[in-house]
């Protein structure tokens, strides 16, 4: 832009309209945030106004009924080591299809990328069959190995399409001074990857960290549930108590804000990418 | 002989480089999907190994016998309408609103993305109180009659508050995209226009709307897919109640195979469901080729 546009009444008026609407989104979080720190008898009488009191062991309470640092270190446990298995092989496979464009490794190519319009709802009836045959079932890393099987088509696909402006010559001078097919791809290309690894390493984790049907059939051991899981179960157990089930909500949306907040240039940046490629 | 232990080399590097991915693959996705198949047609409870062939008996039930699955179907199809116009139609006016140079536009960027980093099922219970306490309480102190209804305790009331909810939450997301379109757009063009003396608003018809359809066809089946698939929301919100006014088909086939355990009856929910979300899919997909042709 050459020149600085002029800040303009229409575009103030425009500014006060959007703030508006953006304190709108924002009502649902005060509602919740300030209810979770008042007695129950205050929060029955008036929903809307602040607290007559500060009622912070609500939070002590529910961290304990939650047993919070159990569900927190699953659901990161889980996360984290789904989102290195699934980098590792997706990269892998997507770097062999593209280089050696065999008619098999067309054929698996056009298998994976077609597999993602099953949604996941329509073939969960067998897969609970299956986890149970294989001994995935009620353990973290079974449902590690789940996610390896639901993620790697999305995952396969995108690194697919941004290996293809990876030069070749790189690759070839390397063999050349006697690199491994191992040495190419985890010294040298794998590094190039970077940008789209952590795109895939936050689209993944968003969905990972959130998801909910996927443990709930997984996942019946109560010492293994995922932040989700644990709140759905609290849900269950304290519907009207209203005052503990606020503040387990918030400590249940907390790290996932927070995560947001911290690298929300590359969440937006690779929505935005993935969009115009997808 | 150096030609063969190089073929073995080959067939080595490709078990190596591809075959983790294909196993997970196969084991979760492919093998499922087969044996879903082979379920819908018969009568397994998921229990007892005792799994009776029943030909195309299930699918005779869901189209002609099944009234629970015909109104969880029809609220689907319904909410998704109403979902997708509201939410693309927020999220582009909200972009709109953030590519005009604000002082504030990236928290404000900031603000309307926050409800999509969280789970659905938490923004379900988060609602719920909204809806239930919070509503009431704004009800009392305005006496603006919209506040004071019966917040899901009607099936109308429980619809529009699905569908608000996932306003809410997915304008924010569809905005992103629409706000990397419309930045893409060549400066050339609506420099020319400008120059040429178009009016705000033809600047939108005849600039901005073309310029962006391939973003409008993304977010539009995006949209789609999301609320077809709607189940995290839908169980903590309104369980589909009441009276099952609105149970989704995802949480319809959850329950068929894992509440009444009929999973043959489940599988061949599914198997149904699976043809319509392919079908909405690959019209996605050709669409978009289509109009990609055309820019």
């Amino acid at each position: 832009m050459d020149q600085a546009p002029k800040y303009t009444s229409r575009l103030f008026a425009l500014e006060i309209a959007a703030i508006l609407i953006a304190l709108v989104f924002l009502v649902p979080f005060y509602f919740v945030v300030v209810n979770s720190v008042k007695g129950f008898g205050d929060l029955m009488r008036n929903a809307a106004g602040w607290p007559a009191a500060f009622r912070w062991d609500n939070y002590t309470k529910v961290w304990d009924i939650m047993q919070f640092p159990m569900a927190f270190m699953n659901s990161f446990v889980i996360t984290f080591l789904a989102n290195a298995g699934l980098i590792v092989i997706s990269a892998m496979a997507a770097y062999r299809i593209l280089r050696r464009p065999s008619r098999l490794n067309r054929v698996l190519f056009a298998l994976f990328i077609s597999a993602m319009v099953i949604p996941f709802q329509s073939i969960m009836i067998p897969l609970v069959q299956v986890a149970s045959k294989t001994g995935l079932m009620d353990s973290r890393l079974g449902l590690v190995a789940c996610y390896f099987g639901f993620g790697v088509s999305l995952n396969l696909f995108l690194y697919h399409g941004f290996m293809k402006s990876i030069p070749l010559e790189i690759e070839e001078s390397a063999v050349v001074d006697g690199c491994t097919p191992f040495g190419v791809f985890w010294r040298i290309v794998f590094p190039l990857l970077k940008p789209m690894t952590i795109t895939i390493l936050l689209l993944n984790s968003l969905w990972i960290w959130n998801d909910f049907l996927l443990p709930l059939l997984v996942l019946h051991h109560a010492d293994l549930r995922t932040i989700p899981l644990q709140t759905y179960s609290f849900f269950g157990q304290y519907t009207k108590q209203w005052d503990l089930a606020l503040a387990g909500l918030v400590l249940g949306v907390a790290p996932m804000v927070a995560f947001f907040l911290m690298m929300q240039k590359h969440i937006i940046a690779g929505i935005s990418a993935g969009a115009v490629k997808g | 002989m150096p030609h063969r232990s190089r073929r073995m080399a080959e067939t080595a590097l490709q078990l190596v480089f591809v075959g983790p991915a294909l196993l997970f693959f196969c084991l979760l996705v492919f093998v499922p999907f087969l044996m879903s198949s082979y379920y819908s047609l018969t009568d397994w409870n998921g229990v007892t190994s005792r799994v009776v062939w029943t030909g195309l008996d299930n699918f005779r039930q869901i189209f002609l016998h099944d009234d629970v699955f015909r109104t969880s179907f029809w609220f689907t199809a319904r909410y998704t309408l109403a979902t997708v116009l509201l939410a693309n139609a927020v999220g582009f006016t909200l972009a709109l609103m953030l590519t005009q140079p604000l002082k504030t536009r990236n928290w404000l960027r900031t603000v309307f993305f926050l409800p999509n980093v969280i789970a659905g099922l938490l923004l379900g219970f988060i609602w719920s109180f909204i809806f239930v306490k919070g509503f009431a309480a704004v009800g009392d102190w305005t006496g603006i009659g919209f506040f004071q209804l019966p917040w899901l305790g009607t099936a109308a009331t429980a619809f529009w508050g699905m569908v608000i909810v996932s306003v809410w939450q997915m304008s924010g997301y569809l905005m992103v995209i629409y706000i990397a379109a419309i930045l893409n757009m060549p400066r050339e063009l609506t420099e020319a226009a400008k120059i040429d003396g178009a009016g705000r608003f033809q600047m939108l018809k005849s600039i901005i709307i073309p310029l962006v359809m391939p973003a409008f066809t993304v977010c539009l089946f995006l949209a789609i897919s999301w609320s077809f698939k709607v189940f995290d929301l839908n169980l903590s919100l309104t369980k589909g109640g009441p009276f099952g006014s609105t149970e989704s088909v995802a949480l319809n086939i959850y329950k068929e195979a894992f509440q009444n355990n009929r999973y043959g009856l489940g599988t061949a929910k599914a198997l149904v469901f699976f043809v319509i979300v392919a079908a909405l899919t690959s019209l996605q997909v050709f669409y978009t080729k289509r109009k990609e042709v055309e820019i």
